[in-house]
């Protein structure tokens, strides 16, 4: 995830170089207290604070290797942090790692489904599978970049759970899950416009004209 | 509707909820029926939405603990004890033991409240009025030892991320043996009132059957799947908060019907007191605050940790970027999981069993739409 962020974060001044010094990038407006203008290289502040990247390890085991072998550069990293492993891949293959470990692996339980957003990131969405093998009691998150747009596959062929899961992620998020059988937005009403946890969605925020049209007030807030 | 149909009926879409005594909250499922056979159902969900997730990233860490609480409003104490293990996970830190004492016993005793609540507004729905009498007096206990302690009975806010901010009060481990005693026997009560009961036994066995491999395939955890057969608890599976010092059964049926999740709820009601005798017989002495600095700030990183709620799985997946609000919190819900097998449950049944059935998978619809 983080490793991601630094292209982002050079990246980002160029567009925004016009406008003058404002290089902090989202992770460094983590840290509020250096106000001395900083250069763009976004990860050399701080030298005492943990580094702006998550300190994983790297993972290793039966699973880890077999996945490797098995999916080739299709999987780009097998990681742990605070002993939970975590298994980054490439966007396509997603649905067939989880299929894998369904059938090979015995993880034949979808925990979750979610979504991060990293707007300034070109894989803007970190797309998130947590499953859980009760035969291993083990637990393992798969991971994948997305762009906004990318329209992952859906995992409902895979496990039946995943329809509402994946609903929520297109409610809140705008990931269109292709193949999915009902997608539609599930918490929030079908004709709302916007995505809640999209970080350029501003926490006070709404649809104003459905608002306004179906529930006769000015505002919600 | 693929099911089969008589050649001239015409199929009847009926709506019940979201107004709706037996729908538990604000839930809306559109019946499609065939006199009175379920051919299928839509949840419309997402009428007590208020954006808890969007709320955490624009609340520090310690501001949003009190959110948690009104999701599963009936178990606060669990939703508390969940977030804040996820952010002790992230900061690396450990309740001290003498907290985790005290997060099992309150956590049990919501354990207890919940299932109350659940059997009462259950049996109320089939049509037995007596026992919700009966299970709010005694929640109602449970309540009061809550409000003692941290002066709320529903929205408790009980923990805090590295331990508990109140000392237990005088005289707490008098009231919860007390609470214990005078519980046990007051279950055998509930159980003599419906057990054996014919009109009950009628109305649950075999309605709302739920497999194993279902339960699996649509993720549904705690009592549903456990009255499926599947021994699983993440007490015992993964324990946490000191579970693992403590002897309790994890009690299953074999049918996963509506009766045997009656039977599996019952039962984990004792398991829950066996449990709070043994945490308040010794409650270790000492600080009940971990090392956690006044402003938290995890490292950039992620977790997911999930505990064993009264309704399931609850798991927080939280991403941190290093400042001091979380980027990224993600509930996941147990009730909201376990409402996406209600249209298995009750396709092919009667209409009069969708009631039972939306009661025996306990949903809370604030946890279901946070």
């Amino acid at each position: 995830m983080a490793d991601e962020q630094k292209p982002g974060g050079s990246d980002a001044p160029s567009p925004e170089g016009g406008e003058g010094v404002k290089p902090p990038e989202k992770p460094a407006a983590a840290a509020p207290k250096p106000a001395p203008p900083k250069p763009p290289a976004a990860a050399g502040h701080a030298a005492p604070k943990p580094p702006a990247t998550m300190a994983a390890t790297p993972w290793d085991s039966d699973l880890a290797r077999d996945l490797k072998q098995r999916f080739g550069d299709r999987v780009a990293e097998t990681s742990t942090y605070v002993g939970q492993n975590f298994v980054v891949v490439k966007p396509d293959s997603a649905v067939a790692v989880l299929e894998y470990l369904k059938l090979e692996g015995d993880f034949d339980y979808l925990v979750d489904i979610t979504a991060v957003d990293w707007p300034k990131r070109p894989e803007r969405f970190d797309l998130v599978y947590i499953v859980y093998s009760f035969s291993r009691n083990e637990r393992l998150r798969i991971k994948t970049y997305i762009a906004d747009g990318y329209r992952p596959e859906t995992a409902v062929g895979v496990h039946l759970t995943a329809n509402w899961l994946e609903r929520e992620v297109y409610d809140m998020f705008g990931i269109e899950f292709a193949g999915h059988p009902d997608m539609r937005r599930i918490l929030l009403p079908d004709e709302w416009q916007g995505y809640p946890l999209r970080k350029d969605y501003h926490i006070i925020q709404q649809d104003q004209r459905w608002v306004q049209e179906n529930l006769g007030i000015e505002s919600g807030q | 509707m693929p099911d089969t149909t008589f050649l001239d009926s015409t199929e009847l879409v009926l709506n019940m909820g979201p107004q709706h005594p037996s729908t538990h909250g604000v839930l809306r499922v559109i019946l499609k029926l065939d006199g009175e056979k379920v051919l299928g159902t839509d949840c419309v969900i997402g009428y007590l939405h208020r954006g808890v997730e969007k709320i955490a990233e624009n609340r520090t860490y310690a501001q949003f603990n009190p959110y948690v609480d009104r999701m599963d409003y009936v178990a606060a104490v669990s939703n508390g004890l969940g977030y804040c293990l996820a952010v002790e996970k992230l900061l690396n830190v450990e309740a001290p033991p003498r907290a985790q004492a005290v997060r099992v016993i309150l956590t049990e005793l919501n354990r207890i409240a919940s299932h109350l609540l659940w059997l009462g507004t259950h049996a109320l729905d089939i049509g037995a009025i007596t026992p919700v009498f009966y299970c709010f007096r005694e929640r109602e206990e449970a309540l009061k030892i809550f409000e003692q302690y941290c002066g709320a009975r529903l929205t408790t806010h009980a923990f805090r991320i590295g331990g508990l901010q109140y000392e237990t009060y005088e005289g707490f481990e008098k009231e919860v043996k007390a609470f214990c005693d005078m519980f046990l026997p007051k279950v055998d009560e509930y159980e003599e009132l419906l057990t054996n009961n014919r009109i009950w036994v009628g109305r649950l066995k075999g309605v709302g059957i739920l497999s194993a491999e279902e339960c699996k395939e649509y993720g549904v955890t705690g009592p549903v799947l456990r009255a499926a057969g599947v021994k699983w608890d993440l007490r015992k599976a993964q324990p946490y908060s000191g579970y693992e010092k403590y002897e309790f059964d994890i009690p299953t049926c074999e049918n996963g019907d509506t009766y045997d999740r009656y039977i599996v709820r019952m039962q984990e009601m004792r398991q829950a007191v066996r449990i709070i005798r043994q945490a308040v017989a010794n409650i270790p002495e000492g600080p009940i605050m971990g090392k956690v600095g006044k402003v938290i700030k995890p490292a950039v990183g992620e977790a997911y940790v999930s505990i064993e709620a009264p309704k399931g799985e609850l798991g927080y997946y939280v991403v941190s970027d290093g400042a001091t609000q979380p980027y990224r919190v993600r509930v996941r819900p147990p009730s909201f999981v376990n409402l996406q097998a209600l249209d298995r449950m009750v396709r092919g049944g009667l209409v009069a069993d969708v009631v039972a059935i939306i009661g025996t998978l306990d949903i809370v619809l604030g946890e279901v739409d946070r």
